[in-house]
């Protein structure tokens, strides 16, 4: 069960890529990256469950964090033009 | 007093996130919920605006059945629009006043308009102008009549 | 002999992966940029609260589970917020949103 979830979450990762490539201005690929990021989370967290080792919550928490600092530490730089 | 309040909140979330009941750990889990406030605990609450607030959080409860329903709706609506095949999208930008005056209830309708089906709201002016992208015209109107937002007033209202 | 709780937890999953791939082909499929954002923001926190609360079902009532409704609150607060900065940050550099009469001309 969480194999075939992982499995799909990893392909619509791969569909979203794309965009992150092709993307015409530079808001498209930081909304694929961003979509990226939050399936991350996801799978992080049902590896934990598919290995039976539930400390990759942790890091899935974690990730959840910095992906959002990330984005807006990017959108922040790309506005001002410094991160101050 | 704010202080301790801030540490024990900062200490019972170190203990629901770790579970450990080693008297060491938990000395240092301590330790760090207090240096963290006396760092940064202005952040997290800051002064004499929680007890005027109170009133709005546990009306706030109120209209959470309602938010769900209305993003279960918005998802069956993005999906059906994702996968026809002709995309029957006709996007346009609306921009209207709002007279909901706590900040609280003016993020609460901008993060709602988000969740709710076919339009995302772009910006909030410091007077209170919303300006919203629309899938299609229909959602447009659908907002102007202002359901949603007499729903945020009653809880503004005291 | 699977259990009732299994079944449940496996409807929830699937569930949020068919919302979570919906996304990812509205993402590539829709013509600019702001309408991109709808299905991102949209059926994407919805799939992964899908699947979050489909975990919480399969673990019951543990501090597993409390993390994963710490998650659950954290991912509810973020996203929408994240797609503002991201559609605001895109309106005020001047990007034109996409019109479908413009196409026809």
């Amino acid at each position: 069960m969480f194999d075939t979830a992982l499995l799909l979450l990893i392909l619509s990762s791969f569909l979203v890529i794309y965009r992150a490539l092709k993307g015409p201005r530079v808001f498209d690929r930081v909304l694929a990256i961003n979509f990226i990021g939050t399936k991350a989370v996801i799978i992080l967290a049902l590896i934990g469950f598919s290995y039976e080792r539930p400390h990759f919550l942790d890091i899935a928490l974690l990730y959840a964090l910095i992906n959002f600092v990330a984005t807006i530490a990017f959108l922040k730089y790309r506005a001002t033009g410094k991160l101050g | 007093m704010r202080f301790l309040l801030i540490s024990l909140i900062l200490f019972s979330f170190w203990f629901l996130l770790s579970g450990e009941t080693n008297p060491i750990l938990i000395s240092s889990g301590i330790i760090s919920s207090l240096f963290i406030t006396y760092l940064s605990g202005d952040l997290l609450i800051s002064e004499g605006k929680v007890r005027k607030n109170v009133h709005l959080y546990i009306k706030f409860l109120r209209y959470i059945p309602y938010l769900i329903y209305e993003i279960i709706i918005a998802n069956i609506d993005v999906v059906y629009r994702v996968l026809h095949p002709k995309m029957p999208i006709d996007p346009v930008i609306v921009k209207f006043n709002s007279e909901l005056e706590t900040d609280f209830c003016i993020v609460t309708y901008a993060n709602s308009i988000t969740l709710t089906p076919g339009t995302v709201t772009i910006d909030v002016g410091k007077k209170r102008d919303f300006i919203v992208h629309s899938l299609t015209s229909k959602y447009a109107e659908s907002l102007l009549t202002r359901d949603m937002e007499k729903k945020i007033k009653e809880i503004e209202n005291v | 002999m699977i259990e009732l709780k299994e079944i449940i937890a496996g409807l929830f999953i699937f569930s949020g992966c068919f919302f979570i791939i919906v996304a990812s082909i509205g993402i590539v499929r829709f013509p600019d940029f702001y309408t991109r954002v709808h299905p991102a923001g949209k059926a994407d926190t919805m799939g992964q609260i899908l699947i979050l609360t489909g975990l919480i079902v399969y673990e019951g009532l543990s501090l597993i589970s409390i993390k994963l409704f710490f998650i659950i609150c954290f991912i509810l607060i973020v996203n929408p917020t994240a797609t503002h900065a991201l559609v605001k940050s895109a309106y005020l550099s001047g990007l034109k949103p996409w019109t479908r009469k413009k196409e026809n001309d």
